[in-house]
């Protein structure tokens, strides 16, 4: 799960990680009196949405007079921000985040993810702050200075100064200041199961302080029942509607651009039929999971939701009957045609345990379906039944 | 012979009164899995639906059963427990097909497992299965069929996939390992390649990975130094976009790292014939085992 750059700030700031003073605002006017509050003659307004380059895109811009901020922030709130993580649709600014000014010496990078090759957390620094880590690590990779910190001890004093070294951070002042952020990043990513804290840049001021100037903090969805406090977060604005629908389903479901929907009993498989498909000339308008203890309603959720999507010309469903069964499966896909009926061509594909009672129950039900017998065959009939339509 | 489970494991299952782990069992035994004990936190003493004894601890179950290997169905927020539990009471073999076990949990158990001589499977994972002998787990049994060929794979129904081409083309199966599709797991592709590797009773196997990670590439390099066995593979996600999760927490491209293009090419330098459709993995081991004049051989059972 995501949050805002204000909200994984915040977090932060619980953690004794310092950031710029700032407060949120919902209207051009809450962003002049946040300015305001905070005081000082040069404030950031910053838009709020779950994709980075915002900077790029015109969505953070300074501002040295309280005029200017209400300009500045009337300009941002509203306007459809298009960053390369966006997509070309863009995110329509909704919130913003006002900040003290700060003055800055260096620009820095400091992350923290899992690294799924040594089962460990993993702390990356570079000195090139302010720039795509990813492209640093493809051409500088000698740039990134890394530490894996054991579960047992958590980041410690002497890994802590390493990385303060490795990022020129020296003197006194600045030792003290980078050991104790990097410490405080540390316990926030574990404490509240992070599974990405990004510090984009981290900024070094004149006087030597540390300070997260961003901040990008992503949890991990399978840990939230113990963050009552993060799943409040949670803003439904910045997420696909279906997804968020078919998240109450307890569906995994993603939405893609092509013409064919797609049902599909587990990841692997629901990606191998993604892949089918687009091997036969045609392309998927999702990845759906209906996971395997579904219910027939569940599996009517799921087909709403498929057909809903006015780019769908075909859909194909897939099921290899496991402890899902293929019964359970054909009197959810019955049931919803008869509820809302469907305007576009069906495939069928089912297979495994119980599979002669749900093919029973398709056939029986009247419903024009095209039954497929192989993955490949139901591809090559979904791909065929778009051209046609 | 097979590899990790066969008709002389004795099975304890954690969790064995939960809707899953009750279900599952029941299906186990039905194929005739040993199931000789449950582990239930404060339900020691009982008895299962099943018929089969409770435990308080896995300890206490090891000591009067004689167990070796355990299969875990207990909740997310409890399972990691449940197999430091099972590693510290030294199972030889812990099985953990629960879904959704946060990753800083499994961090510490991938310490646990790391001072320890316990192998661990999963999590979120369809289980093992050496037919005819022993299933552990969620596939569906009827599938299968005893035979030479192994499978291993990151997700389920596509494994099941893979299973049922084979069953249909005659060609049985030694032991089909779902290694699970999280961040972390107990055991690798590679793990999985070197016992196969080392098995007699596999003349060859089928491997289905999935983007996501770098497993994938250090199996397929093994692979290529060091096995001369017929291996079908094939790599779910091509079509995926970067950067989202596809269902598994483990299946994401970032950064341009893990993509199933890369992992296509890794398998084919090694050697591996790498499918473009899931459809053909069954007809392109046999086509394999022809090739080397092993298809009579693999449609014998062995077991």
């Amino acid at each position: 799960m995501k949050v805002h750059e204000h909200q994984g700030k915040e977090i932060l700031r619980k953690f004794g990680v310092a950031t710029p003073r700032g407060k949120v605002a919902f209207s051009v006017e809450e962003a002049v009196a946040a300015a305001t509050e905070l005081g000082g003659d040069v404030w950031v307004v910053k838009a709020q949405i779950h994709a980075g380059g915002r900077g790029k895109g015109g969505g953070v811009k300074l501002a040295r007079s309280l005029d200017d901020v209400r300009n500045v922030a009337s300009e941002i709130l509203g306007m459809t921000l298009v960053t390369h993580q966006t997509g070309p649709e863009g995110r329509l600014v909704r919130r913003l985040y006002i900040e003290e000014g700060c003055d800055i010496a260096r620009e820095l990078y400091v992350g923290m993810l899992l690294d799924r090759a040594v089962g460990q957390v993993v702390v990356m620094a570079s000195t090139e702050g302010g720039m795509d880590i990813e492209k640093v690590a493809e051409e500088t990779p000698e740039k990134i200075h890394k530490v894996w910190i054991d579960p047992g001890m958590g980041l410690t004093d002497y890994q802590a100064r390493q990385i303060a070294f490795a990022l020129g951070l020296k003197d006194k002042v600045q030792l003290r200041s980078a050991t104790r952020f990097l410490k405080g990043l540390a316990a926030a990513y574990q404490d509240y199961d992070c599974s990405l804290a990004e510090i984009n840049p981290l900024v070094v001021t004149s006087g030597g302080e540390v300070l997260a100037l961003d901040a990008k903090m992503n949890f991990d969805s399978n840990a939230l029942y113990r963050h009552p406090d993060v799943v409040e977060m949670r803003d439904l604005h910045e997420e696909d509607p279906s997804e968020v629908e078919a998240g109450e389903y307890d569906l995994s479901f993603i939405k893609l651009d092509g013409a064919i929907g797609c049902m599909v009993n587990g990841a692997g498989l629901a990606m191998a039929t993604m892949d089918t498909i687009k091997l036969h000339g045609g392309e998927p308008a999702n990845f759906l999971d209906v996971g395997g203890g579904a219910t027939a309603d569940k599996v009517k959720a799921a087909f709403q939701i498929i057909t809903r999507d006015p780019a769908v010309k075909a859909i194909f469903v897939n099921i290899f009957g496991g402890i899902m069964k293929c019964d359970v499966i054909a009197t959810g896909v019955v049931q919803a045609v008869q509820e809302t009926g469907l305007d576009v061509p069906l495939v069928v594909r089912l297979a495994g345990t119980n599979v002669e009672m749900g093919k029973q129950i398709l056939n029986d039900s009247g419903l024009r379906i095209l039954a497929a017998d192989s993955l490949g065959e139901g591809a090559r009939l979904a791909v065929e039944a778009t051209k046609e339509a | 012979m097979a590899i990790l489970v066969n008709s002389d494991t004795k099975l304890v299952v954690q969790g064995i009164t939960g809707k899953h782990g009750g279900f599952h069992t029941a299906q186990a035994i039905e194929y005739g899995t040993n199931v000789v004990g449950g582990v239930v936190p404060g339900k020691g003493g009982g008895s299962s639906d099943h018929g089969v004894p409770i435990f308080d601890t896995v300890r206490d179950a090891l000591k009067e059963t004689g167990a070796n290997t355990s299969a875990v169905y207990v909740p997310p927020p409890f399972a990691a427990d449940a197999i430091l539990e099972a590693i510290d009471a030294g199972v030889e073999l812990v099985v953990a097909i629960t879904e959704g076990i946060p990753v800083a949990d499994m961090v510490r158990v991938n310490a646990a497992l790391a001072r320890s001589s316990t192998r661990l499977v999963g999590p979120n994972c369809p289980g093992v299965i050496t037919p005819g002998e022993c299933k552990i787990g969620i596939m569906p049994g009827h599938i299968h069929r005893p035979g030479r060929i192994g499978v291993l794979s990151r997700s389920g129904t596509l494994t099941y996939e893979a299973v049922g081409q084979l069953t249909g083309l005659g060609i049985g199966q030694s032991t089909c390992v779902g290694i699970g599709g999280d961040p972390i797991i107990g055991t690798s592709f590679l793990d999985v390649i070197e016992l196969f590797a080392a098995d007699d009773a596999t003349l060859g196997f089928v491997m289905i990975g999935e983007i996501g990670g770098s497993a994938e590439e250090e199996g397929a390099a093994w692979i290529g130094a060091n096995l001369d066995k017929p291996v079908v593979g094939f790599i779910a996600g091509q079509t995926a976009p970067p950067g989202r999760r596809m269902g598994h927490a483990g299946a994401i491209v970032s950064g341009g790292q893990g993509t199933a293009s890369g992992k296509m090419t890794a398998m084919e330098q090694a050697g591996i014939a790498v499918v473009h459709s899931p459809s053909d993995i069954g007809v392109t081991m046999q086509r394999l085992l022809s090739e080397r004049g092993l298809l009579d051989e693999a449609r014998t059972a062995s077991n």
